[in-house]
């Protein structure tokens, strides 16, 4: 791979990744204020409608941790920010088209009415006010909710780096140097670094719950901060397609209380499964078969191998395949969506049926 | 000798696509069997095939538009049926298959459903709009459309011979490349858009010709009826768009044929790249779609509100600033790719911005109805249906444009339901609105009222039935492209969604009705008049459906309203002028050229596709053999004598003038 | 198409010469500037442009787009300028001699194609084929050298597959000589109408095109000398 020498006019345009491992080491803009997961009031009444069609459910409207509070935040305001002119737009738009039906003897007939200086000022400058303040908030968002920023905290962050393979999940712990597969346990009020990369094609690694999503590509690497303030199952998957066994890319993320973690972490490293370049390289083949869901040593540098293409891409259908179509077929349910049960410590996902 | 071909090629094993293509192809057969039957063969070559009259071609882009309307509605169902069939469960399709519907249904409603239907009206409309007899190259017309349906029949070939690409509307890289793909499907994708894409492209420099060097005497660019302007906008985004399409698929095409690297994971390829450039073409295509339905819309707020466009000025401004910041936004499509705060503010923000733009036109289209007297026809219903919607529909998009917003919504069926709320208010009820509209004045006879509100209202309320619950199983977290589903807090939503599809394929169904019946009552239907409207623009000052050069005298324009003007002063008791004398006229000749370039494309295409090599290299050869033929012939145009333009044009007038002189008594 | 206008008023402005009150967009009220066509003469005025103008104003329009076809590639080949994989890089590879005799061949069938436009003026029959021949020869020259280059760099293990750099290098100087290609194919196809036809009005357009073709094809050579040969040879 070629990491290191890529600093072409692209870059800006998001093509930054590409760079080696330690361009991306990031430069901390100052850590942001974790502001409490509370929508302002009016905001939540005007939108108590969506959010209990919503709330409760999983989606975005129902946030468990800072990243995902922000987001539903500034979700919200851009919308009521634009209500305030589209609501009267509509009701405009159906009183002047009832107003001025032809059959009403009563309305005035003013053909001559086509142009009006003042008019086209409002016309104009209202909706460029709204943006200019919807300007403001997209600014104010991209900055604070910055994926690559940390969250601030009194508490150390965990690393997590995570891989996407076809079609699974791959979370590495490589301080604790251990790894699951589509099962993704974190301690609750502890902010979380993912590093993550893909092992063959574009997937996007999302949990609505959690807040931003981000994409994660083949020799490159992208960060992403997220934290769960409650204890809870949260629905994972991946929100960029990926190919047939797409739509079996989905995952839990348990957030557990403290002690519950340190004691999944022993239990994991009880096991007796290592993850080294040649079981990743099984477990990159294409199927969401997930036999072997964890590892309780997973090999060092792992991860940046990966990125740095030192372990080539997954490799796609053309070599796994027997012939014929590869027999994709949905994964047994999972029982997911924001119940708050404690974390399943054993793996997820080991009885796929297929 | 036949590349990858072979039998294992036809799905014998998948019932449903085999299934589909036999009905097809027996109806195909059943057609063509009526035609030889009937003996309509040389009518069909001289009338239409060979014809370079932009009336026709436009005709000709319009059925094809339906055609694959409806392919892509029949995607729709499966996939909503699926959905509905996949809760814990893999449903009927697998993901196989699954994977080539969405994929054919985006490639095919943008490609083959909106971009024909536009460029077809457009093709009808602007020359008469502009007081012109045909446009700048005719010829070269008809080459676009037939390179058109080269590319429609492509696709639709893939259904039987060999699958369609599984990568989605836009085959992102490396999923789209040969190590992930290895099969025909993206290859089928590939060829049918570079060849129907470059007849866009022929369409585009020709109609920007027309419209900027062809107009009528008089008619400055401030008195171009709105319709043109547009459609203006719409193919200079053509021009300047879609070469970077043909750029990047063209790369993608070197990647999987010769082994080139642009976005392969091996080698130093650059996946980012792809999306960049991809988009850097898609943004501003969604534009090109939109641009001539924002037109359409415009000349039925005024027609149906009897009145001037309101703000025209600021409607042509607002289109070309529509116009010009749409390549300057691409980057909102990949907000989740990690580029930065700054990078995405300044994208979210010029994004945004667009919604000045489209906010004015909406607030002109609402003043154009302010004192106006409003009918509400058929086409004022899809404009009403649209001014609404669409509100609502770009509204989401703007929310989309916020980053952190649209870090919890990108890719989710909150976007689907964004750009369905935008594309069918817009271009669907766009097209549906200029068809009614533009019809009688194709056909000589309207469309049933009736069943014309029934479509509507139909198809607005399954629109809005299916698509808002996608907005909250959006915001519910559920993604988009899944083949089956496992959370069941979603599931009442895509029930409800599946009902919609329903009710939406009862307004189909009356659509279709309405053509047919009207078809069957054209003689209770006729419109004489020319102008069933009480229209406001040129084209409706020509007899129904108009003379092959349409305009006997080239008209002179001296207002932004060359035809309403005529009929006031008529009203005021001033005569037109009957005895004018005619001149000979030259028109186009036919040609099949167009026909036969598309033979050879098909040809070349489908070789391509399976790399049989010698058959593609005889393609070629055809395809030049073609070009200097048509170079080579002697005479490119008939005249038609004056006398014949006098006949031709007094029957048609007469009954026109008596019409008008009805209208002076009245008032 | 008939380009004249008729000089007749046509049913639309026969009548009355008073001036519309439905002027869209600005001020009405007749009289007050900015009503009627004062404001608003645009281009629309004698009507449609003549068959020689529109011809050769859409190939215009055509040769832009194929310059921002170009383009597209160029942005590619920057971004993956630095991408060789280990492979050799443009400064290994570059040939500059034989890039500067291209260069001089491609530059010197620009002039002799405007020879060519010049004896079309004069409508001399021998002096137009002679010098489009030699326009073709020296592009089938340039072409060749180009030939030779893409062998010696395959042979190198430097082809197209190799890495990212020479991919985008390969497709965009390919992308020309493709052009340069069928510009030789059009060429010929021209003398031999030239030859039997003569100097018809369509054959006429066509070589004006032609010529704008050939010019477009060395603007953009141009480019791609240095800002891919020079630049690369130079880094
Ligand atoms: C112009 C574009 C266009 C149009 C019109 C539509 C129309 C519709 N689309 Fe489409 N859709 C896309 C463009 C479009 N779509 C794209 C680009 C994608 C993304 C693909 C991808 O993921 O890669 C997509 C994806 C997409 C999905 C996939 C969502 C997912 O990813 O999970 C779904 C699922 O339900 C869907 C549904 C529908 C439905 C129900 C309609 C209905 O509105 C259709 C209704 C159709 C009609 C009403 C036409 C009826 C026909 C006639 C009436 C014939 C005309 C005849 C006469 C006039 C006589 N669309
Ligand atoms: C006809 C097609 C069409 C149109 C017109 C639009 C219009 C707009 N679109 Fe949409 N869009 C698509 C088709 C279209 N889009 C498609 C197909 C995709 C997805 C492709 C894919 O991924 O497969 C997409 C995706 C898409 C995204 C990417 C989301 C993602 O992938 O995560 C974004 C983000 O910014 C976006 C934004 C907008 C905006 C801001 C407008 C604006 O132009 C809307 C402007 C209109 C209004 C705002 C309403 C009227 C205005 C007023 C009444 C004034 C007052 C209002 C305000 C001041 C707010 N669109
Ligand atoms: Cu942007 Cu990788
Ligand atoms: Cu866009």
């Amino acid at each position: 791979m070629t990491a290191g020498n890529w600093q072409s006019a692209g870059m800006a345009l998001c093509m930054r990744h590409k760079g080696n491992v330690e361009r991306h080491a990031w430069k901390t803009s100052g850590s942001r204020q974790a502001g409490k997961p509370r929508v302002s009031r009016a905001v939540a009444t005007l939108f108590g409608i969506s959010v209990i069609l919503t709330g409760c459910s999983g989606g975005v409207l129902d946030p468990q941790g800072p990243i995902g509070a922000g987001n539903a935040k500034i979700l919200l305001n851009s919308l009521a920010i634009m209500l305030v002119i589209v609501i009267p737009t509509l009701v405009a738009l159906l009183f002047f088209a009832w107003k001025y039906r032809a059959t009403n003897s009563q309305a005035r007939y003013d053909p001559e009415f086509v142009y009006s200086g003042r008019i086209e000022l409002i016309v104009w400058g209202i909706p460029t006010l709204t943006i200019l303040f919807l300007g403001g908030l997209i600014y104010y968002g991209s900055q604070h909710l910055d994926p690559r920023t940390p969250i601030a905290s009194d508490k150390p962050q965990l690393n997590v780096q995570v891989v996407a393979l076809d079609w699974k999940w791959l979370f590495i712990y490589p301080d604790q140097q251990v790894a699951t597969v589509n099962n993704l346990v974190i301690p609750t009020g502890v902010p979380i670094h993912f590093t993550l990369t893909s092992a063959s094609v574009m997937n996007a690694f999302f949990v609505p719950q959690l807040g931003s999503m981000i994409y994660v590509m083949n020799g490159m690497r992208t960060d992403l901060h997220l934290q769960a303030d409650h204890v809870g199952t949260y629905y994972g998957q991946s929100a960029h397609f990926s190919g047939d066994g797409f739509s079996n890319m989905h995952f839990l993320v348990h957030a557990v209380p403290a002690q519950e973690y340190s004691a999944f972490l022993s239990g994991l490293k009880a096991r007796t499964g290592v993850l080294n370049a040649d079981v990743y390289r099984k477990l990159a083949q294409q199927g969401s078969d997930v036999s072997e869901s964890a590892f309780g040593h997973a090999q060092d540098g792992l991860f940046d191998a990966i990125v740095r293409q030192a372990l080539p891409p997954g490799p796609g259908p053309a070599k796994n395949q027997s012939g014929g179509e590869p027999a994709i077929r949905p994964k047994a349910a999972p029982s997911p969506t924001g119940s708050a049960s404690p974390a399943p410590q054993e793996k997820e996902g080991a009885n796929d049926a297929r | 000798m036949l590349g990858k071909l072979d039998w294992s090629a036809i799905p014998f094993d998948q019932p449903i696509p085999l299934g589909a293509a036999l009905i097809v192809f027996i109806a195909g057969l059943a057609v063509l069997g009526w035609i030889s039957v009937k003996g309509y063969w040389p009518y069909l070559w001289h009338d239409w095939i060979t014809s370079v009259d932009h009336k026709r071609i436009g005709v000709m882009y319009i059925v094809l538009a339906m055609l694959m309307l409806l392919r892509g509605f029949v995607d729709a169902i499966m996939m909503r049926t699926q959905q509905l069939f996949a809760i814990h469960g893999p449903g009927y399709l697998p993901p196989e298959h699954f994977n080539q519907i969405f994929s054919a249904h985006g490639t095919i409603m943008i490609f083959f459903a909106s971009m024909p239907f536009m460029i077809g009206l457009m093709n009808f409309v602007v020359p008469l709009q502009l007081g012109i007899r045909d446009v700048a190259f005719p010829t070269l017309n008809s080459v676009s459309f037939w390179l058109t349906a080269t590319g429609a029949l492509l696709v639709n070939m893939s259904l039987v011979v060999g699958e369609f690409a599984r990568t989605g509307w836009l085959p992102y890289a490396p999923l789209s490349e040969l190590a992930y793909s290895p099969g025909v499907g993206v290859d089928y994708y590939l060829w049918a858009i570079q060849i129907s894409g470059v007849g866009t492209l022929l369409t585009g420099v020709n109609l920007v010709t027309t419209i900027l060097k062809m107009r009528a005497p008089g008619m400055g660019y401030l008195r171009m009826p709105m319709f043109c302007w547009t459609s203006l906008a719409a193919n200079l985004l053509i021009v300047a768009a879609f070469p970077i399409l043909t750029a990047t698929l063209a790369m993608l095409t070197l990647d999987r044929y010769l082994g080139f690297h642009f976005f392969t994971n091996e080698a130093g390829g650059n996946q980012m790249m792809f999306v960049n450039l991809i988009w850097a073409w898609g943004h501003p295509e969604v534009y090109i779609l939109v641009l001539p339905a924002f037109g359409v819309f415009s000349e039925i707020f005024s027609t149906f509100s009897s009145k001037p466009l309101f703000g025209y000025r600021s409607m042509v401004t607002a289109t070309m600033f529509i116009c010009l910041v749409s390549f300057m936004v691409w980057l909102h499509h990949f907000f989740t790719m990690g580029a930065g705060a700054n990078v995405n503010t300044a994208f979210g923000i010029a994004t945004s911005v667009i919604a000045v733009g489209t906010g004015v036109k909406i607030y002109n289209w609402l003043f154009t109805m302010y004192g106006g007297k409003i009918r509400f026809d058929t086409p004022m219903l899809w404009a009403l249906g649209f001014v609404t919607t669409f509100t609502v529909g770009g509204m989401t998009g703007v929310l989309l444009a916020v980053p952190p917003a649209d870090f919890v919504l990108h890719n989710s069926l909150f976007l689907v339901a964004h750009f369905h709320n935008v594309i069918i208010s817009g271009v669907l009820f766009g097209a549906f609105a200029g068809f009614t509209f533009w019809f009688p004045k194709a056909f000589g006879f309207r469309l049933h009222e009736g069943w014309g509100k029934a479509a509507f209202w139909f198809t607005l309320l399954g629109f809005i039935l299916v698509f808002a619950p996608l907005y909250v199983v959006g915001l519910q977290g559920m993604t988009r492209r899944l083949q089956h589903i496992e959370v069941d807090a979603w599931v009442p939503w895509i029930v409800i969604a599946a009902a919609g599809v329903a009710v939406m394929l009862v307004g189909a169904a009356c659509q279709i009705a309405q053509l047919f019946l009207s078809i069957r009552d054209r003689d209770q239907l006729r419109d004489d008049t020319g102008d069933p409207w009480d229209g406001r623009s040129l084209e409706w000052s020509t007899p129904s459906p108009p003379l092959p050069f349409n305009f006997a005298h080239q008209p002179h324009v001296e207002n932004e309203e060359p035809y309403w003007s005529m009929k006031q002063r008529v009203i005021a008791g001033q005569e037109p002028k009957t005895n004018r004398q005619y001149e000979p006229i030259d028109m186009p000749k036919n040609s099949p050229t167009g026909f036969v370039t598309a033979f050879f494309a098909t040809i070349i295409g489908f070789a391509l596709i399976w790399h049989i090599w010698w058959l593609s290299i005889l393609g070629f050869l055809g395809a030049y053999a073609t070009f200097v033929v048509f170079a080579w012939r002697d005479q490119a145009e008939i005249v038609i004598s004056a006398d014949e333009v006098e006949r031709m044009d007094h029957d048609r007038t007469a009954a026109r003038l008596a019409w008008l002189r009805r209208r002076e008594q009245v008032s | 198409m008939s380009g004249q206008s008729d000089a007749m008023p046509s049913d639309i402005t026969a009548g009355s010469a008073t001036r519309d009150p439905y002027v869209l967009g600005h001020p009405s009220g007749a009289g007050k500037k900015g009503s009627g066509d004062q404001l608003a003469t645009g281009h629309g005025e004698g009507g449609p442009a003549s068959k020689f103008v529109t011809v050769t104003y859409g190939f215009w329009i055509f040769l832009l787009s194929d310059i921002i076809m170009f383009s597209g590639f160029f942005a590619s080949y920057a971004v993956l300028a630095n991408a060789t994989n280990g492979g050799p890089t443009g400064k290994q590879l570059f040939d500059l001699t034989r890039v500067a005799i291209q260069t001089g061949l491609l530059l010197t069938s620009t002039f002799t194609a405007g020879l060519a436009s010049l004896a079309l003026e004069r409508r001399s029959v021998i002096g137009t084929q002679a010098w489009l021949l030699v326009t073709g020869v020296l592009g089938a020259l340039f072409l060749l050298l180009e030939g030779q280059e893409f062998i010696t760099m395959i042979g190198d293990d430097a082809g197209p597959a190799r890495s990212a750099f020479l991919s985008a290098f390969f497709a965009l100087v390919g992308c020309h000589g493709l052009h340069v290609g069928l510009g030789i194919l059009w060429l010929g196809t021209m003398m031999a109408q030239l030859w039997v036809k003569g100097f018809r009005a369509d054959i006429l357009r066509r070589l004006h095109c032609f010529s704008l073709f050939w010019h477009a094809l060395d603007i953009i050579w141009v480019a791609i000398f240095s800002l891919v040969y020079l630049l690369g040879a130079s880094q």
